[in-house]
C-alpha cells in the first residue's frame, strides 16, 4: 500500500507535466477539429462534421503521400548511413571517439533555421555548390537544384542524421564485437557477418532512431518551407497554412490529428504485439 | 607423428611489444594439445592467428599441407570456441549451432539434421527453441561447442573455455569435452592458464611464457622434467638450489655442492661437467621426512633440518622445513591410520630424504620465476 502510495508521489509531477502540456493540449487540438470556424479565424459555438469532410480534398492525398515518402526515405537514407558509422565509432578508441561525437554533435551550436538557410544559399543558382557542379559539368546552368523534393530530402537527411547516429551508437557501443569473430569464424563474410550479426545486435538502437527520425520529418515544416516549393509540399505546410494564411483553426487541428494517428497508430501496434510476444514467451519458459 | 598442422615461426607484435616470438610447433591428427601459460604470456595471440583473427608478422601456418597464413577466417578449416562463447543472443539455441552451415549454403533439410545430431551429442536437444540467455554457463558451453564442431572443422581451438565455470562445472565440462574428442576425433588446440585443465585432458602440452614457447612434451615430461625454471614452476610446486657439479659417480651420476648443507647426488642426464652451474629442483612430494636417520641405500640423499611449519591437509601435510639456510617445501601423502602415529612437530629435529632420480637439473634458470613458487615470505625466512 505504502510503496503504491511512494511509487504515485514519484511519478506524479511528471505525470502532471506530461497530461498538462501534453495530453490536454493534444486533446483540445482534437476538439477544435469538431468545431466551427468564424470568419475573422476564430472557433465558434457547436459542434460539427464538416471540417473532417472538408480534408478529403483531392490534393491532399498526394501532400499526405508525399509526406510519407519523404519521411520514410529520409529515414531509410539516415539509418543507411548512420548504421556503419556507428560500427565506426564504437570500434574507435575512447579518446578519438569522443572527438568524432563532438564533431557530430558540433553543427547543434549553429541555429538550426541558419543552417537550413545556409543550404538554400548553397543550392541557390548563384551558390558556390550549384556553381561548381555546373563547372564540374554535373548539372546544366539552367538545373534547379532549390524547391524540390530532392533539396527538401537532402536537407531533411543532413538535418536529422546526428539523430539516427547516437542511438545507433549506444547501441553498438554496448555491442559484443566478438561475436563478428564468432561469425567469421563460422564462415560469414565480412558483409555477411555484419548484415547477420551486427545488424539484429543493434536492432534496439535501430528503432529508436527510426522513431526519433521518422516522428520529427512527418512534422517537418521549416525545411519544405525554405528549401522547397509549392511541389513539395508537406503536411507540416499545411497545417501552417491554415493557421497563419487561411486562419481556419479547425482544419488546421484536423490535419494535426491525423498526422498524431498516423504516428501514434503504429506506436500502438508495436505496443500491442510486444505485450502479445512477450506473453507467449512466457508461456513458453 | 605425422606433422598435420604446423606453426612456424610465428611472431606477432602489438606497438612494438612482442605477443609472440618466434612460436613454432606441430599438432598430429586428432590429439589434444593444450597451450598453457599466465596470462599476457602470448597463448590467446597465437589462438587467435590460428583462427585467423590476428596476422602473424612472420612465419606460416599449414594445415595437411596447404598454407593457410593468408586465409580470412571464413576460409579456414577451423572453428573456435570462444572464451566468453560468444553465442549469436538475437538467435535460438537451433540456429546457433545451424548458422556455420548456413553461411555454407548447405540445403536446408541437410542442416535440420545436422543440428539435431550436434544439439544431441552436447545433450540439449530439448533447449533448441530457447535463446542464449535462457540457459545456464554449462549448457552455453555446450552449444558454443556444438556450433563450433558442426562445420567438421579440421582443428578445433577452444579459448579457456571453462573459466567462466565454478568449479564444479568445470571438472564435469572437462570430462565432457574428453567424450565429445573421443566422438568427433578431431585436433583440439586448447588454451588455458590453468594446468589442472592442461594436464589432464591433453595429449601434448606447450607451456608458453613472455610470447615463447618454453617446452612441448606430454604432461608427464613436463611435470617430471621441466626444461626451464619457469616450467618447472609454473607447473605444481617446485624446490630450487643453485648449485655446481663437483664430481661424478659412475656414469649417470654427479656430486654437486650447494651452499650450507652437504654436497648431493643427482641424476645427470644432461652430462654435465665439473664446475658448472646448474639448478636443482625437487619436487615436495618427492622429499621423505622423518624423525630417525633412514638408513642409507645407494643414491639415496639425506639432510638433516628443523620444522618450521606444518600444514595439516587431511590426505597429506605440507611442511615448510629449514636445511642450511635453505627452506624447502615437502609434502608428505598420508596412507595410513593418522592417529596412530606419533605427528611431527613444530621446531622437530627431522631427516629429510630423496633419491638422486627424483632431482630434476635445469640449466634454464630465472631468479623470477622462484616468484611463482609458494615461497614463505621473506621476514618470516631462517633466523
Amino acid at each position: 500500500m505504502s510503496r503504491k502510495w511512494r511509487e504515485w508521489t514519484i511519478t506524479l509531477p511528471s505525470m502532471g507535466w506530461l497530461v498538462f502540456f501534453f495530453v490536454i493540449p493534444t486533446l483540445l487540438v482534437c476538439g477544435i477539429a469538431f468545431k466551427n470556424r468564424t470568419i475573422n479565424g476564430g472557433i465558434g459555438e457547436g459542434w460539427t462534421l464538416d471540417t473532417w469532410l472538408n480534408v478529403i480534398q483531392p490534393s491532399y492525398p498526394l501532400v499526405v503521400w508525399r509526406t510519407l515518402w519523404l519521411s520514410g526515405l529520409t529515414t531509410l537514407i539516415c539509418l543507411f548511413f548512420s548504421i556503419p558509422v556507428s560500427y565506426w565509432l564504437a570500434r574507435l578508441s575512447k579518446e578519438a571517439r569522443n572527438w568524432m561525437l563532438l564533431l557530430i554533435i558540433l553543427p547543434f551550436w549553429t541555429n538550426f533555421l541558419i543552417r537550413v538557410f545556409a543550404w538554400w544559399s548553397l543550392l541557390h543558382s548563384q551558390g558556390w555548390l550549384k556553381q561548381a557542379l555546373v563547372w564540374l559539368g554535373l548539372a546544366s546552368p539552367e538545373a534547379q537544384l532549390l524547391y524540390n523534393e530532392w533539396a527538401v530530402l537532402l536537407v531533411l537527411v543532413y538535418t536529422y542524421i546526428p539523430f539516427a547516429i547516437l542511438p545507433l551508437f549506444a547501441s553498438a557501443e554496448k555491442f559484443d564485437f566478438s561475436l563478428l569473430d564468432a561469425a567469421r569464424d563460422l564462415g560469414a563474410g565480412k558483409l555477411r557477418a555484419f548484415v547477420s550479426v551486427f545488424i539484429p545486435g543493434i536492432s534496439q538502437g535501430m528503432i529508436t532512431a527510426f522513431v526519433v527520425v521518422f516522428i520529427p520529418v512527418l512534422g517537418s515544416y521549416a525545411i519544405p518551407d525554405i528549401v522547397g516549393g509549392p511541389t513539395s509540399e508537406m503536411i507540416g505546410n499545411k497545417i501552417a497554412q491554415n493557421v497563419f494564411v487561411d486562419r481556419n483553426l479547425p482544419h488546421a487541428s484536423a490535419l494535426a490529428t491525423l498526422l498524431a494517428l498516423v504516428v501514434l497508430l503504429p506506436v500502438l501496434y508495436s505496443i500491442f504485439t510486444q505485450r502479445r510476444q512477450k506473453r507467449s514467451t512466457g508461456r513458453r519458459s | 607423428m605425422d606433422g598435420f598442422i604446423e606453426l612456424r615461426g610465428i611472431r606477432k607484435r602489438f606497438q612494438g611489444v612482442p605477443a609472440v616470438n618466434d612460436a613454432s610447433l606441430t599438432l598430429n591428427r586428432g590429439e589434444v594439445f593444450s597451450l598453457l601459460g599466465p596470462s599476457g604470456c602470448g597463448k590467446t595471440t597465437l589462438l587467435r592467428i590460428l583462427g585467423g583473427f590476428e596476422t602473424p608478422d612472420a612465419g606460416r601456418i599449414i594445415i595437411n599441407g596447404q598454407d593457410i597464413t593468408d586465409l580470412p577466417p571464413n576460409k579456414r578449416p577451423i572453428n573456435t570456441v570462444f572464451q566468453n562463447y560468444a553465442l549469436f543472443p538475437h538467435l535460438c539455441l537451433w540456429d546457433n549451432v545451424g548458422f556455420g552451415l548456413k553461411m555454407a549454403g548447405k540445403p536446408r533439410k541437410f542442416i535440420d539434421q545436422e543440428v539435431e545430431r550436434m544439439l544431441d551429442l552436447v545433450d540439449l536437444l530439448d533447449h533448441a527453441d530457447k535463446k542464449p540467455h535462457q540457459i545456464s554457463g554449462g549448457q552455453k558451453q555446450r552449444v558454443a561447442i556444438a556450433r563450433a564442431l558442426i562445420n567438421k572443422p579440421q582443428l578445433l581451438l577452444l579459448d579457456e573455455p571453462l573459466a567462466a565455470l565454478d568449479l564444479k562445472l568445470r571438472q564435469r565440462m572437462l570430462l565432457e569435452l574428453d567424450r565429445i574428442h573421443d566422438e568427433v576425433g578431431i585436433t583440439f588446440l586448447y588454451v588455458t592458464h590453468d594446468q589442472g585443465e592442461a594436464m589432464s585432458l591433453s595429449d601434448r602440452i606447450a607451456v608458453m611464457n613472455q610470447g615463447r614457447i618454453e617446452q612441448i612434451a606430454r604432461p608427464m615430461e613436463v611435470y617430471e622434467a621441466p626444461s626451464s625454471s619457469f616450467v618447472a614452476a609454473f607447473i605444481g610446486d617446485t624446490n630450487f638450489f643453485k648449485a655446481h657439479v663437483s664430481g661424478s659417480v659412475g656414469e649417470d651420476y654427479s656430486t654437486l655442492a650447494i651452499e650450507g648443507v652437504p654436497s648431493v647426488l643427482a641424476y645427470n642426464d644432461k652430462k654435465l661437467q665439473r664446475g658448472q652451474q646448474v639448478y636443482l629442483s625437487i619436487r615436495p612430494e618427492k622429499f621423505r621426512i622423518q624423525r630417525e636417520k633412514p638408513a642409507p641405500t645407494e643414491h639415496l640423499n639425506m639432510l638433516k633440518g628443523k620444522v618450521l611449519d606444518i600444514i595439516y591437509l587431511g590426505s597429506n601435510t605440507k611442511f615448510r622445513v629449514e636445511c642450511g639456510g635453505h627452506v624447502l617445501m615437502i609434502t608428505q601423502q598420508h596412507a595410513r591410520f593418522m592417529l596412530d602415529t606419533t605427528p611431527l612437530t613444530w621446531e622437530e629435529e627431522v631427516w629429510v630424504s630423496w633419491n638422486a632420480d627424483d632431482g630434476y637439473m635445469l640449466q634454464r634458470y630465472e631468479e623470477a620465476d622462484a616468484r611463482l613458487l609458494d615461497l614463505p615470505n621473506e621476514e618470516e625466512s631462517v633466523p
